[in-house]
C-alpha cells in the first residue's frame, strides 16, 4: 500500500496497446463510448433504453472478460440477453474469500443490478 | 419512413454511415492514418459549417437488427468500441472534437448532413468551448491499510461467537474505512474541480469493470485547458500526499466525452 507522490498516468490510446491489453483501459472506454458523448438522433434505432441497460450489465459484468473469467465470473455466457454466443467453460482459478463473494452477486443478476443502480445514486453528482 | 434520401446504387442501400464525431475542419492527413468502424475509411460530410467524420458500416453488421444483437456481444462490443474510440482520440489530438455516442448511424450521407444542420448551433458552441481543452480522469481506489483498524472485542462465549464477533468488527472496520475514503474522494474531487474547467463525477466502476483489487470511491472527469496541465497533475500530486486513505490514478489525455453536453440547456453565462 505505498501511495506514491505522482499518481500513475495511465494512456488511453487502446489502439496502440498490444493483445494483452490493459483491462481497465477497455472499461475506461466502454464507460465513455457508451455513457457519454453527444447523442445525436441516427437513422437506426438503437434506443438510449437499450444502451442503458447494456451498460447497466457491462459495469455488472466486467470490460475485462479475462479478469472476469479468472475469478469465476462467467455467467453472461449462460444469460441469453448477452451471449450470442457459446464460449466454453472456465476453469475456475483460486478464490479469494471475497472474490468468491463478488461472483455469487451477479448470479442473482436483477437483486445485483438493483444494488449497483442505488450504489450509483449514492456516489452520482 | 422517409423517402428523401436519393438511393441510386444497390451497394448502398447496404451501407449505412457511422457518425463517429463532429469537427470544425478536418485535415486530409489525420483521416488518412485512421482506419473506420468496419475497418472502411474514415471520411467527411460537410455541412453548416461543420464537419461529421464518418466511416461506412454495413447494414448487415451494424444495422438496427444487427446492432442489436452485436451490441450484446462483448467480443463484437469491444471491437465497435475500441474502433470508435480510436477516430474520435486521433480527431481529438488533432484539435477539438464532439464525440458522438457509439451507435449512431444513419442511412447516407444526407441524413448526416441534416443532423449538422439541425444541431448546428449547439455543435458550434460546444466545439468552441472545447477549443483548446482536454478531459481527464482521476480516479480514487480505497487504501485498504490506511483505514483505522477497530480492536477486536473481547467476551465470552464459543468459537462460533468469537467469531461473529471478528466478523462484525471487520465489517464495521471495512465501513467506517469506506466512509473515510469517501470523505476523500469528496475532497479531492472539489480540489481538482477548482483547477478544472468544468468537472464531472462519474459513478464509480464496480470493481469487475475497474479491474482494481479494491473500491473506487472517485471517478472524476475534468476538463482542463492544454496550458494549464501542469499545474493540474502539480495538485493531483499534492492531494496523494494529503490523503494516503485513497491511492489516486490519473489517466488521458481524453477527447471530451464527459463535457459535451451543457449542464443547462440554456447557458446563462459565458454567452455574448
Amino acid at each position: 500500500m505505498t501511495v506514491g507522490r505522482t499518481p500513475a498516468v495511465v494512456q488511453n490510446s487502446g489502439q496502440v496497446l498490444p493483445a494483452g491489453h490493459d483491462p481497465a483501459n477497455l472499461g475506461d472506454i466502454l464507460e465513455r463510448v457508451l455513457d457519454r458523448g453527444i447523442v445525436i438522433a441516427g437513422d437506426i434505432r438503437v434506443s438510449l433504453l437499450d444502451i442503458e441497460l447494456l451498460t447497466l450489465k457491462l459495469r455488472l459484468v466486467i470490460a475485462s472478460v479475462d479478469t472476469a473469467r479468472q475469478i469465476g465470473i462467467d455467467w453472461w455466457e449462460h444469460d441469453p440477453w448477452l451471449s450470442s454466443r457459446a464460449r466454453p467453460p472456465v476453469e475456475p482459478g483460486p478464490h479469494d474469500p471475497e472474490e468468491v463473494e463478488a461472483a455469487r452477486r451477479p448470479r442473482v443478476a436483477g437483486r445485483s443490478e438493483r444494488a449497483a443502480r442505488e450504489e450509483w445514486d449514492e456516489y452520482d453528482g | 419512413m422517409s423517402t428523401t434520401a436519393d438511393r441510386t446504387s444497390a451497394a448502398a442501400l447496404d451501407t449505412g454511415v457511422w457518425l463517429h464525431g463532429v469537427v470544425a475542419e478536418a485535415d486530409p492527413a489525420t483521416l488518412a492514418g485512421i482506419t473506420g468502424i468496419a475497418g472502411t475509411p474514415v471520411r467527411t460530410v460537410a455541412a453548416a459549417g461543420l464537419v461529421a467524420v464518418v466511416s461506412d458500416a454495413p447494414l448487415t453488421e451494424y444495422g438496427e437488427e444487427a446492432l442489436r444483437r452485436n451490441l450484446e456481444d462483448l467480443a463484437w462490443l469491444e471491437r465497435a468500441a475500441r474502433s470508435h474510440h480510436a477516430v474520435v482520440d486521433a480527431l481529438s489530438r488533432a484539435g477539438a472534437v464532439v464525440p458522438a455516442r457509439l451507435a449512431t448511424v444513419y442511412r447516407d450521407d444526407d441524413r448526416a448532413a441534416r443532423a449538422l444542420v439541425e444541431r448546428r448551433d449547439e455543435l458550434t458552441a460546444t466545439l468552441a468551448r472545447l477549443t483548446g481543452r482536454e478531459e481527464w480522469g482521476v480516479k480514487g481506489y480505497v487504501v485498504p491499510g490506511a483505514t483505522p483498524r477497530v480492536e477486536e472485542p473481547a467476551g465470552g462465549g464459543g468459537a462460533g461467537a468469537a467469531y461473529l464477533r471478528r466478523r462484525r468488527a471487520q465489517l464495521s472496520a471495512r465501513e467506517e474505512g469506506q466512509r473515510i475514503a469517501a470523505d476523500a474522494a469528496a475532497a479531492v474531487h472539489t480540489a481538482l474541480a477548482g483547477c478544472a474547467v468544468a468537472a464531472r463525477r462519474h459513478a464509480p466502476q464496480d470493481r469487475r469493470l475497474s479491474g482494481a483489487p479494491t473500491a473506487m470511491v472517485l471517478n472524476g472527469a475534468y476538463l482542463i485547458d492544454r496550458d494549464g496541465l501542469d499545474a493540474f497533475s502539480a495538485l493531483i500530486g499534492a492531494l496523494a500526499d494529503r490523503h494516503p486513505e485513497i491511492r489516486l490514478e490519473l489517466t488521458g489525455p481524453w477527447p471530451p466525452y464527459s463535457f459535451v453536453a451543457e449542464p443547462e440547456p440554456h447557458p446563462v453565462r459565458g454567452a455574448a
